[in-house]
Formats: C-alpha cells, sequence, structure tokens
C-alpha cells in the first residue's frame, strides 16, 4: 500500500515500524521483523482508529495486547516495550489534530486494556500450554506403562513359568520375591519364603568360601559368584542346589537386590553318589571294590613320613569246589557270608576290607604301627574264618591263604604292593594254605620272573624265540646213533637261553602248551625227513626222533588228527617218531586218556614211558598200556657211575630190563656219562642210552655228523 | 498385577528433557519446573541461548520453504521435539497444501503432544523411534502410509545430532537414511559448535555442562566433522555456515549475535 508522505497512512506505517523493531528482538517468532511489522501494521491501524472514534472503546487495546501473545511476544518485556512504544508514539503519529488532553487520556486508557489484554491472553495460553503439555506427560505415560504392563507380564511369565528357581533379596538378605520353581525346590509357600533371610540358610555342607562370597557381593565388592549349596527343607530333607547369586545395581550403579538362580541338583547329586557308591562298592557284598581299595591303598601309600601301611591278601582255599559242587548261588552265599566276618575284623580307624574279585580279599590297616597291627588283623581274619559257614543246611569249613605286605609308605607303588601280596598269598597257599606269610623280596624276585615269562609265552612262540636241540639215542649193542630226543629251549632276550623245566610248567600252565607242543613236533618230524634225505640209512633203518609229550597235550582232542597231520604232511612214517610221555602223567590214566595214545600206537607210532620208576607205577598195569619203550630214570644208573657199582642198582635194572623185555619192552637208559656205566648197561641188557658220554643235546647238524661216523665207521 | 519394585522405571517426568527446554527457550509454556530450572541453568553460562533457538527456527522455516520452492513436497523430521509455533507441516502446507509431513521423536511426552496437535491433520503424523535405529524409522507403517521412498524427500535433521554421541554412530544412521531416500531429496540439518559462540569456551562449557548433568549430552563438533554429515550430498549454496548466513531475508547484521552459534546446511543427493 503506498502512502501519501507524510499522510496519515504513512504515519501509521512509521508508527508500526518504530514498534516493531523495539518489540521484535524480544519477540521469539521465526519471523522476519518485516514479516513482524506486517503483523503490527492491523493493530496500530486498529489503535489509532480507537484513539479518534466518536466514542472511545478500550476493545482495540485489548485485542492488540491478546494479538502481540499470537504472535509469539510472550516475554514480559515485549508488553513493556509495546507500552512504552504507545505511549510515546502513538498520539504523536496517529494523534491527528484532536485534542491533546484527551487524546492522551485515550492512549492511557488503551495501554490499561493493552495491559490486560495481555496478560490475560498469556495467562490463557500458558494454561492451555501447561494443560497440553500436562496431558501430553500422562498419555505418554499411560503408553509407557502399557507398554511396561506388556514386557513386565511378559517378564512376570518368565519369572512364574521359569523352570530355575530365582528368588530377589534386598542387601539385608530379606527375601523380596520367589518365583514357583523355587517354591517347589523348597516345598514352602510365598508367605513361608517372603521375608525369610539368605542368613538363615546356613548348612553344614556349606562350602568354607560360601558365606565370604555372599559378604563380599552385598557389600559390592563382588558381581556374582556360583556354587553348590544345600538347603534345608521343612520336611527334614535335604535339597541341593547350583545356587548362582548376581548383584542388582541401580542406573547409578548403586548395589540394590541380589538375584539367585537355582537349579535342583538333589536327584542328579543322590544318581552322582550312587553311580560313585556302585563304581567303587562290591555289587555282591556290598564291600568297597578293586578300584575303592587302590584310591584308598594310593592315599595310604602317599602318606606323609612316619606313617606306614599293612596289607592282608586273603584267598579262599577250595572256594573253587565250593562252587563247582554246590553251584554258584552258594558259592555266592559263602562269599557274603566271609565278606561280613570280613568286615567284623577290621573295624579300627584306618583299616578298611575289600572284594577284588572272585573270593580275593584285602584288608588294609595303615598308621604308624602296622608292623604288629597287620599281624593281629591277619590273626583276626583267620580266626573269624574258623567257625564254620552255615550254607543251604551244609556246615562249610572255610580256609584261607593270606599273604602280608607292610611296610612305610612313599616307598612302592599300589601295583607293586598288591602284586607282592599276591606272590605272597601263593606262597602261603603253595606251603598247604590255611596260614599267611609275610612278604620276602627274594620270594618275590623270584614269583616275579616266574611271572615274567608267564607274560612272555604267548608272543614268544610268535616270535620265533624257541629252537630245538637234539640229543643222539645210542644203540648200545653197536654204538650206532638210532635217532635222538627233541630237546625244546627258549632263546628270551632278557635272560638268554631256558631249559625247559624253567618254561615248560608254565606252558602247562596257561595252557600255551598246546601250540608250542605241536611246534615241537612239527620241527621235531621235518628234521627227522632232513635227516632221512640226507642220511639215507638204509642199513640201520631211519633215524628216529623222539618227541615229549606233556600231560595237558594228552588230553587235548587235537593230539592224534595234528599228530596224523604232521607225519602225513612231511612224508615221514609213524615208525619213526616216538612220543614220550611221562609215567606220572599215566598213572591212573582211564581208558578216555589212553585212547588217543593207543590210536597212535596202532598207527605204528612208538609210545615211550618216560622217568621211568619215580613215580608209583603199578607194574601190572604196564600190561595195559599201549607202551613200547621204557625210559629208566637216571636215578638208576648214576650209582653205576663210579665202580663198582651198587649191587642193589644192579639188581633193580635187571629186574626192570627182564619185565620190559618180558612185555616186550625196549628199554632206554639216561644220563649215561661214562664207559664203564654204559659197558655195565649193556650188559644188563639195555637196549639203547643217552647222556653226555654219547653227546650233549646240539644242533641238528651236530647228530648229522655223528650218524655220519657210523655209517661210515 | 502389583509392578514389582524392582522393576526400572521407564518415564520420568521429573527428568529435564531436552524438548521441553527448548520449547522455554521459545517463550512456550510445554514445560514443567523441571525443564525451567535446567534451562535456566544453561541460560546463567549462555543467556543468548533462546536467540539461537530462534535463529534455528527461522532457519529451518527458510530451509523448509525453499524444499517446497524446489519442488519437494515429503518432509520428514527427525528429532521434531514438542511442536510449539513455525512447525515444519504448518510452514510446508502453507507453501503447498498437499505437502506431507512425517514427525519423529523418541520422548514420549513430545510424541503424545504431537499427537495432540496433529489430530485431524491427514498429512502429518509422528512416529515415536529413535535416530539412533534408522532402519525402526524406515520400515514403519506411518512413515509407508505418508512417504513415498521412490520420491524425493526432504531429510530434517535440526538440532538433533548434537545429541547422537560418537558411541552411537550418527554417521552410520545418517548415511542408513541417505540410502533409503530417492535421488533429489535433501537434508536440511544444524548442528551445534563452540564456533561463532560469542563467548569465551568455558562459559559455554558449563551450559554444556547443564546438559551433562541431565544425561543428554550436548556434543559439540567442528564444522569439519559436521560437514561429513553431508557425505553423498552436494551442499546447496550457500553450503555449511551460521545460521543466519543461510540464504537470509533479512540483513544478517541485524542477526542478534548468539545467532551465529553453530552451523547450518542443505544437501541434495544426486
Amino acid at each position: 500500500m503506498s502512502a501519501e508522505p507524510d499522510g496519515p497512512e504513512d504515519r501509521l506505517r512509521r508508527f508500526a515500524t518504530i514498534w516493531s523493531r523495539a518489540v521484535y528482538p524480544v519477540t521469539s517468532t521465526s519471523s522476519t521483523r518485516p514479516e513482524f511489522e506486517e503483523r503490527l501494521l492491523p493493530l496500530a491501524r486498529r489503535l489509532s482508529e480507537a484513539l479518534r472514534a466518536r466514542s472511545f472503546d478500550a476493545d482495540a487495546g485489548r485485542t492488540a495486547g491478546a494479538a502481540l501473545v499470537e504472535a509469539h511476544c510472550t516475554d514480559p518485556e515485549a508488553l513493556s516495550r509495546t507500552l512504552d512504544c504507545v505511549d510515546a508514539y502513538l498520539v504523536l503519529y496517529c494523534g491527528g489534530d484532536g485534542d491533546r488532553e484527551d487524546l492522551r487520556a485515550r492512549s492511557a486508557r488503551l495501554q490499561h486494556a493493552m495491559a490486560a489484554g495481555f496478560a490475560r491472553a498469556l495467562r490463557e495460553r500458558t494454561l492451555a500450554e501447561q494443560e497440553a503439555i500436562a496431558q501430553a506427560a500422562l498419555e505418554a505415560q499411560g503408553v509407557v506403562a502399557q507398554a511396561l504392563h506388556a514386557t513386565e507380564a511378559r517378564f512376570r511369565a518368565v519369572f512364574e513359568g521359569a523352570a530355575i528357581g530365582i528368588g530377589i533379596a534386598d542387601l539385608e538378605g530379606n527375601v523380596l520375591q520367589v518365583n514357583g520353581a523355587l517354591r517347589r525346590m523348597f516345598g514352602l509357600s510365598e508367605q513361608g519364603l517372603r521375608g525369610r533371610n539368605v542368613r538363615d540358610w546356613v548348612h553344614p555342607d556349606d562350602a568354607p568360601q560360601t558365606w565370604r562370597l555372599y559378604d563380599e557381593l552385598v557389600s559390592g565388592e563382588r558381581e556374582h559368584y556360583h556354587l553348590e549349596k544345600a538347603f534345608h527343607r521343612p520336611d527334614g530333607t535335604v535339597l541341593w542346589t547350583n545356587l548362582t547369586v548376581s548383584l542388582l545395581r541401580d542406573p547409578d550403579g548403586e548395589p540394590q537386590y541380589q538375584l539367585a538362580l537355582m537349579e535342583d541338583t538333589t536327584e542328579r547329586r543322590l544318581l552322582n553318589l550312587r553311580l560313585r557308591y556302585e563304581a567303587t562298592h562290591d555289587a555282591l557284598t556290598g564291600l568297597p571294590n578293586r578300584t575303592f581299595f587302590f584310591e584308598r591303598l594310593e592315599k595310604a601309600l602317599g602318606a606323609g613320613e612316619g606313617q606306614r601301611f599293612g596289607l592282608c591278601y586273603l584267598d579262599l582255599d577250595g572256594f573253587k569246589t565250593v562252587n563247582d559242587s554246590l553251584g554258584h548261588a552258594a558259592g555266592d552265599r559263602l562269599l557274603v557270608e566271609v565278606a561280613d566276618r570280613l568286615q567284623a575284623c577290621a573295624t579300627a580307624p584306618g583299616e578298611m576290607v575289600a572284594r577284588l574279585g572272585g573270593d580275593e580279599f584285602v584288608a588294609l590297616t595303615t598308621g604308624s604301627d602296622t608292623e604288629r597291627t597287620v599281624d593281629e588283623l591277619a590273626a583276626r581274619i583267620m580266626n573269624a574264618l574258623l567257625a564254620p559257614i552255615s550254607v543251604d543246611g551244609r556246615e562249610l569249613t572255610v580256609r584261607g591263604s593270606i599273604g602280608i605286605v607292610e611296610g612305610p609308605a612313599g616307598e612302592r607303588s599300589a601295583a607293586e604292593v598288591l602284586r607282592s601280596a599276591d606272590i605272597t598269598m601263593y606262597r602261603a597257599k603253595s606251603a598247604g594254605g590255611n596260614r599267611f606269610e609275610l612278604a620276602d623280596p627274594e620270594a618275590d624276585a623270584r614269583a616275579i620272573t616266574r611271572h615274567g615269562l608267564t607274560t612272555a609265552l604267548p608272543t614268544a612262540l610268535d616270535r620265533g624265540e624257541f629252537f630245538i636241540e637234539y640229543q643222539p639215542l645210542v644203540h648200545l649193542g653197536d654204538g650206532s646213533v638210532r635217532g635222538a630226543e627233541a630237546l625244546v629251549r627258549w632263546l628270551h632276550p632278557q635272560h638268554g637261553v631256558l631249559s625247559p623245566d624253567r618254561f615248560i610248567p608254565l606252558a602247562e600252565h596257561t595252557g600255551l602248551i598246546v601250540p608250542l607242543g605241536r611246534w615241537v613236533l612239527e620241527q621235531s618230524v621235518r628234521q627227522a625227513r632232513e635227516w632221512r634225505d640226507r642220511h639215507g640209512g638204509e642199513a640201520l633203518g631211519p633215524l628216529r626222533i623222539n618227541v615229549n609229550l606233556s600231560p595237558c597235550q594228552l588230553t587235548h582232542p587235537g593230539l592224534v588228527q595234528d599228530t596224523v597231520d604232521i607225519l602225513e604232511r612231511t612224508g615221514v612214517a609213524p615208525e619213526a617218531l616216538c612220543l614220550e610221555v611221562t609215567e606220572s602223567a599215566l598213572i591212573g590214566a582211564d581208558d578216555d586218556l589212553l585212547k588217543p595214545l593207543r590210536r597212535l600206537a596202532e598207527m605204528g607210532v612208538d609210545i615211550a614211558l618216560d622217568d621211568f620208576g619215580t613215580g608209583y607205577s603199578n607194574l601190572a598195569n604196564l600190561r595195559r598200556l599201549p607202551v613200547s619203550v621204557l625210559k629208566l630214570d637216571r636215578s638208576f644208573t648214576q650209582s653205576m657211575q663210579q665202580f663198582p657199582a651198587d649191587p642193589v642198582d644192579l639188581k633193580i635194572v635187571e629186574g626192570i630190563v627182564s619185565l620190559a623185555h618180558s612185555l616186550d619192552l625196549a628199554v632206554t637208559v639216561e644220563g649215561v656219562e661214562t664207559g664203564a656205566q654204559a659197558e655195565q648197561l649193556r650188559i644188563l641188557g639195555c637196549d639203547t642210552a643217552q647222556g653226555w658220554y654219547y653227546a650233549r643235546p646240539g644242533p641238528p647238524d651236530r647228530l648229522h655228523e655223528l650218524a655220519l661216523v657210523d655209517a661210515t665207521g | 498385577m502389583e509392578r514389582p519394585a524392582w522393576a526400572p522405571r521407564s518415564i520420568d517426568i521429573t527428568v529435564p528433557s531436552v524438548s521441553r527446554m527448548y520449547d522455554f527457550y521459545l517463550g512456550g509454556s510445554h514445560n514443567f519446573e523441571v525443564d525451567r530450572q535446567a534451562a535456566r541453568q544453561a541460560m546463567e553460562f549462555m543467556p543468548g541461548l533462546p536467540k539461537i533457538m530462534q535463529a534455528n527456527r527461522a532457519f529451518m522455516r527458510r530451509a523448509v520453504r525453499f524444499a517446497v520452492a524446489e519442488g519437494i513436497t515429503q518432509f520428514l523430521d527427525i528429532g521434531s521435539g514438542i511442536p510449539t509455533f513455525g512447525n515444519v507441516h504448518e510452514v510446508a502446507q502453507a507453501a503447498d497444501p498437499d505437502a506431507r509431513v512425517m514427525y519423529v521423536d523418541h520422548d514420549p511426552v513430545a510424541v503424545a503432544h504431537s499427537q495432540a496437535v496433529l489430530d485431524g491433520n491427514d498429512r502429518a503424523d509422528i512416529l515415536a523411534a529413535d535416530l539412533r535405529k534408522p532402519q525402526e524409522i524406515l520400515a514403519s507403517p506411518e512413515v509407508l502410509r505418508l512417504i513415498d521412498l521412490n520420491r524425493p524427500v526432504a531429510l530434517l535433521l535440526v538440532a538433533i545430532l548434537h545429541f547422537v554421541e560418537d558411541a552411537d554412530d550418527p554417521y552410520a544412521a545418517v548415511t542408513e537414511l541417505r540410502e533409503a531416500l530417492a535421488p533429489g531429496s535433501m537434508l536440511v540439518l544444524t548442528h551445534a559448535s563452540y564456533d561463532g559462540i560469542p563467548l569465551p569456551p568455558e562459559r559455554a562449557e558449563g551450559a554444556v555442562d547443564v546438559y551433562q548433568n541431565i544425561r543428554n549430552p550436548l556434543i559439540m563438533r567442528t564444522r569439519d566433522e559436521i560437514a561429513r554429515f553431508f557425505e553423498g550430498y552436494d551442499m546447496v549454496e550457500p553450503g555449511l555456515v551460521p545460521m543466519p548466513q543461510w540464504r537470509p531475508d533479512t540483513a544478517p547484521e541485524d542477526e542478534d549475535p548468539y545467532a551465529f552459534s553453530g552451523f547450518a546446511g542443505v544437501g541434495r543427493t544426486a
């Protein structure tokens, strides 16, 4: 709008400009100053009109005051500056030519009205805005509360439904809240738990650090801890838990609450205990088992200086007979009773009894005076076995053999101690049983060698550690070599060459004698074949081979078949083979035992009765045996080394030879060491001989040479 | 159900709110005594704080008008706070009645108040969300209803980024938002800085401390740091400048010295 310079319109605009310049700096409006001036211009116009109206109305003042507030002039300074401006310039710029006095009075009244209008509008705006913001805050809280409610409901569901026990307590230990799982664990209601104090839950099984950790947590020095803890239940039972306690802090980091999470491990623990019990106890007798015993023994052996141990290793005598004759159930009942009696023998602190298996039991005593206590313990055990045990209405007499090992802790391993006790027990047993023996290092060493040989035997055959030596059998009549006895040797990697008496009994014991015997037979027969091929020997017949059969081989069902197979495979005639059987092996032999020998004899294999004269032979029985050769034991020929020979011995040998010949048996003598001996035996009628006089056992080639000498000589 | 004593409270109007303090600086009464106390404390160090806010509002008004003049009709105002006067939708819809404005704030009271103010306006809406989680904003049904992200949008980050700590990676959030915008979109931004404050820094620090104490730290950034928010945008003339110098309607010399605190700028995506 263009205005005539210094005309009323121009003057009004100049007033509005002055007004806006005064007030603009204290407004909060985001408008520019010119825009703000445009907002003030209509207000200025109304004030100007009111100033000059015929009848005065202060309403324009109130409107202008309120309009200021609407234009965001909410700062009281805006009103102050407005009133200053109106007071100074309204009459001057907008008063026209009216009465000055009257105009000034009107201006004053307009100012009063403006102040009132401003104040009212500001008050209304303030109240409205306060109302609006309060409303907004309320609504926001409602929304947040609703969201919180939803999350809280979720959390509550998690809290209540959790399978793990959850409890919250304050830092004084007062329980504030617990969930269902925890209540069920304790067997208590919410009331029964709430208000309880954590410190009341002391339990005798608490780990030593339990309450130190607790104190550290509630004092804020520790964020959490984890341990196994037991609690008393109201029904008197014990609740075992896996417990994790955490410190809850407020947003400022100040400790506020303690949170306990617990898992019921009672059953798992019982199961573990049971498993542990089962793993360490013998199911039949309830005694500690080998595992448990080893633990205790190792502990005893690891004890400090001055501490000793004493061990009784008990094996019942003849228990196998009980089992075989009365059955395993009866045997088991016997063992249970023995276990009970043994248990009663070892009741002092540091003493224990365990069952190692079968009918083997051990009793352990520890302390500083075991030299005395172990003897007493062994005596108590022997004494406890004295009274017969009643099983199935039978009174069974039980005896046992005990090996005792006693010594200081810290010198030997548990395995060494137990082996020594085992060996000693066997010594007691070989001495007749029903006794106890004290361990002796030398006896142990011997037994340990035997033990070592026994364990090395099975692999020795695979490794080819056995070899055979041959001792010639010489015809006493013409001194020619007629054959040889095969003698097995063991070239042991540590012990060197071992003679059969060192290992054949062990092989018998372990059953290895069967494959070993078969191997010896096969090797020997092959050797016989080789001699035949090289030597011919047509004139004197084939070289014969004598092979020893052990008692165990005799009863082995494969004996006949094995022998036949070997002879066929090698193409050696049965007549070239002589099997030697000891006299003792055939004592009391029944027909079943003799059957295989008889079959072999029928085929043409010679059977020699070895070591004849050492057992209590029933001479009448000789007729019954499928035997064609008697081998006279060296004890009969020993006296003939001297000259003159003992006449009684001469008579005996003469008698035996006569008897043998009358039964159509050949006689072979062993242990011929001198020429005089040989001559004497020849005169007595013996057929063949072997001994150092002719040759020591040696490699097969040596025999070949001897035989060759005969043939050429 | 009884609320357990240990559950944390999540809304607390006894704690000052920066959006209600902002309202107080602008002469409004959408605030509580706690807000006014904090604001007065800050003003003891920086009496001209209201002038900064006023310049901020004035810049925003010019920038919105500029955007409408450039053909943009969609506005996404994150950190909109308490609607007082001269709000984006008022300015934008005054220039183009079809303009659509989506406000976003994480202050539940500001959101509730905005809902009351916007009631009945179907081209403006408020979403409760956080700038630090841009995907929650971009994927919200409210935004998808009001804003077509295939067309240019003016993204307003006015006086908000200085409340996002580096630990929350404001740059990543700004990048994520930019990547969601159609070509030709704009970023309208203001940010607090020690640059331009007509006071010795230790006085300004006093005001910064007040925000620290109310657990709503004010992160003062340098011009270079603020410029980095415009990565991927072409700066609109005159670039990143003190608020009164951005396309002024009146001579900047007439402005209060406090109005020159901090920086403002507008960028446009290619």
